[in-house]
């Protein structure tokens, strides 16, 4: 037995590995990416990433059909692209016990949208696991795979990105538990989908929710605590802690199983304390159900908790009417400091670029949705994984270019053109669509965290033990010049990201071809994987005209004269600047 | 020990994921229970981040609410005045007299503020150019070991267990930089 400081995510890992685990599977994605990160370093069991969370969950799938323990990871987002496999392996089952990693992101830290996963686990009728803080989620993580086997079942393992992020102590055995792979066994009367063996599943999966929620009502993973019985309160996950802390006298049913509710639990619950109510974050999920079992549910005293967004002591404090601690007020003047690209980015000057050229942008999942803010604001839409390619032929259907009298663009990094990018650009050329498409290759998945991809052929082992794992990929990479002539396209380009004029005369050329589908590949790494460093420039003769300032890089600023300075801490020398200076002072 | 919530504030890339590693491992080894939140992903690309560490006898919520910081440690002057509504009436804020300039302001779309040391010196912040003495002892990169170090003389936790939390923590070959960067905070700290 040993204690340790570990995440969420790096729990889960140690758990998973602990259980017998022998794959790890998923697709990188804010909060859920170090799980695999973690696991990969352990042995004697396999992790890589898939192209996209479909193909994740597929292949966990296969591997518990032939007979191992799995493990896939995703976030949020990443569970609606592999919704397809999940709304019918939920009635196949398992062989090897098969644990779904799914991470939420309330408050939109670093997603698109805010959505509560549990729903589909609710849809799907699959088990699903809640943990609090790390010990929890090492125990529940555990408990997973043999709950899958026990019932035939996916369990769904619901994290929020408080619990992936948040470090807390975790005393943990060590050790592996060597499970035995278990031997195929061919049934088609569980495993093949079609309508005569789907309706008998369908059937086997609602007479294992009646098992699964006798489970539920005596599991010590849901747990009555009472308190003062006046105030009682259900919930789960991270928002457990934020009770505890805002209301501690209180009551609480905490569940650590969110799907199936345990109907019998809950009302023995609400019958042993005055006030019954539902505290949950972004989310109705809990507070619908409870009441669709007749449970009367009360309101808090001052005022309704916030329906979007995380939650926090304060929050739930303010809508109990609990004293709060005088605070300063929020400094409402200063200057913002959102993200941005980095110093040296090779996405930088397509973005200024095709703000010149007043280009209308669909843009995509990656560092650079950050096209969007200023000094750029040139992307002009961001939906979801491949909607780049997809909707710029949608917008070429509605003849916007031609109505604008402004060119649109598609714009997508390497890792969102193989997750989802290719089957687009494939509906594009099917039907002879003619516009343009920027595939933005940096050689890497940059926003998660510089991760291997199928574009670049770096191994998510070769990622967490090499120092270049790009010099000498132990996957295959694909050619994406090769690949798109492949797919029909003809008029296509590769392009140096970081020389100003050829991306100018690469996106002129490639917007007023208007005859034919046109692809432009600017292919530079990213600055984080490389670390190759020029000398950093000197700035001579300034004539304060402002045009290097316009690019947007965090590393040169104007000082109290209008001038440029060069800040030496963040510049790495990249000379993107001196190629911006109409007056060739910055060399 | 009630809860104590000290915060880490900075600019992506400053160090402050690592201060709250050495924060987290002091106070572990001294017996407390703790829990440490940090933000990753798209935040972390250039912008404002922050890690909140708390530690005490049993840690509830991972978050720090406004009003609740005993101590906020800025890596950067702007970032303290942009953390100040979370410190406790009897909080105290310790700042790397450093500014990083936002790109909001380089490309003119807001301002400076003119009043920077005036208000943190209202919110009663001790000033330290941690920067300045990580470089004038030779290790020009520990500038968040200073900071580090500054913090340590305002909590109940043992020199030692800072040191040994040090020791662990960092790549074996800047142990002793970090560990002089780390003593340099503590008497910037006490000046």
């Amino acid at each position: 037995m040993a204690v340790q400081l570990l995440s969420g995510n790096e729990a889960i890992a140690q758990a998973a590995w602990e259980a017998g685990c022998a794959l790890g599977v998923g697709y990188p994605g804010t909060p859920s990416t170090e799980t695999l990160e973690n696991l990969v370093l352990k042995e004697d069991c396999h992790c890589e990433w898939s192209p996209n969370e479909k193909v994740a969950l597929e292949v966990g799938i296969g591997a518990s059909l032939g007979g191992l323990r799995s493990l896939v990871t995703m976030k949020h987002v990443g569970l609606n692209v592999a919704a397809d496999p999940l709304m019918s392996v939920c009635n196949a089952g398992v062989n090897g016990g098969l644990v779904i990693l799914a991470a939420d992101d309330p408050s939109c830290h670093s997603s698109q949208n805010e959505q509560d996963s549990r729903v589909y686990a609710d849809f799907a009728r699959i088990l699903c696991l809640d943990p609090s803080d790390s010990a929890e989620a090492y125990e529940y993580t555990r408990e997973a795979f043999d709950l899958s086997e026990r019932f035939d079942v996916p369990v769904m393992l619901h994290e929020t990105m408080r619990i992936a992020h948040t470090k807390s102590l975790v005393e943990l055995t060590g050790e592996r538990t060597e499970v035995e792979p278990k031997d195929y066994v061919e049934d088609i009367s569980k495993w093949v989908m079609m309508p005569a063996i789907a309706v008998q599943r369908r059937a086997a999966a609602d007479k294992r929710t009646q098992e699964l929620i006798a489970y539920a009502e005596t599991s010590p993973l849901n747990r009555i605590e009472m308190r003062d019985s006046s105030l009682g309160i259900i919930c789960a996950g991270a928002v457990y802690e934020h009770v505890r802390e805002a209301l501690p006298e209180a009551s609480t049913l905490k569940l650590g199983i969110t799907w199936p509710l345990a109907p019998e639990l809950l009302k023995s619950f609400a019958s042993q304390v005055d006030r019954c109510i539902v505290v949950e974050e972004a989310s109705d999920y809990l507070s619908l159900r409870v009441k669709a079992y007749g449970i009367q549910l009360d309101s808090p005293d001052v005022s309704p908790l916030p329906i979007a967004g995380e939650l926090s002591p304060a929050r739930i404090r303010t809508a109990f009417g609990k004293e709060m601690p005088e605070s300063i007020d929020v400094a409402t003047d200063l200057p913002p400091r959102p993200p941005a690209l980095c110093p040296g980015c090779p996405h930088r000057f397509v973005f200024t670029e095709l703000k010149r050229m007043k280009a209308i942008v669909m843009g995509d999942i990656g560092c650079y949705t950050l096209g969007a803010v200023a000094p750029f604001r040139a992307v002009h839409s961001t939906i979801d994984m491949g909607a780049s390619v997809s909707m710029a032929h949608g917008m070429e259907l509605a003849r916007a270019s031609e109505r604008a009298s402004r060119p649109v663009v598609a714009v997508i990094g390497d890792s969102t053109f193989a997750h989802s990018g290719i089957t687009s650009l494939l509906g594009t050329i099917y039907n002879a669509g003619t516009g343009t498409v920027l595939i933005l290759d940096n050689r890497t998945t940059a926003m998660t965290g510089t991760q291997g991809n199928p574009v670049n052929g770096v191994t998510l082992s070769q990622q967490m033990t090499q120092k270049n794992p790009l010099d000498h990929p132990e996957g295959k990479a694909v050619d994406l010049i090769a690949l798109c002539q492949a797919m029909g396209v003809e008029d296509l380009r590769e392009v140096d990201a970081q020389n100003m004029k050829a991306v100018r005369t690469a996106l002129s050329e490639a917007t007023k071809n208007t005859s034919q589908l046109s692809v432009v590949i600017f292919k530079s790494p990213c600055q984080l994987i490389d670390r190759a460093r020029g000398p950093i420039p000197e700035i001579v003769d300034c004539r304060a005209c402002g045009q290097c300032i316009q690019i947007g890089c965090p590393a040169i600023y104007k000082d109290e004269t209008g001038r440029a300075v060069i800040d030496s801490s963040q510049c790495v020398g990249c000379g993107q600047c001196a190629q911006t200076c109409p007056f060739g002072c910055i060399s | 020990m009630n809860t104590q919530t000290i915060l880490l504030v900075g600019v992506g890339g400053q160090g402050t994921i690592l201060a709250g590693k050495l924060l987290a491992h002091a106070a572990t080894s001294s017996g407390y229970d703790v829990k440490v939140s940090e933000i990753h992903g798209m935040s972390q690309r250039g912008g404002s981040v922050n890690t909140t560490v708390r530690f005490g006898d049993d840690v509830k919520s991972m978050v720090a609410d406004p009003g609740y910081a005993d101590v906020i440690v800025a890596f950067e002057a702007i970032e303290a005045l942009r953390a100040q509504h979370l410190l406790a009436p009897h909080g105290r804020m310790i700042v790397n007299d450093e500014r990083i300039v936002p790109v909001s302001v380089s490309i003119g779309i807001a301002d400076m503020p003119t009043d920077i040391h005036d208000r943190l010196e209202d919110l009663g912040a001790v000033l330290i150019d941690a920067g300045q003495v990580a470089r004038d002892i030779g290790s020009p990169r520990s500038t968040n070991v200073v900071l580090v170090g500054a913090l340590s003389r305002t909590l109940e936790i043992s020199e030692e267990a800072w040191q040994e939390a040090i020791r662990e923590q960092v790549p074996a070959h800047t142990i002793d930089a970090n560990l002089k960067a780390f003593e340099s905070g503590r008497q910037a700290m006490g000046l």
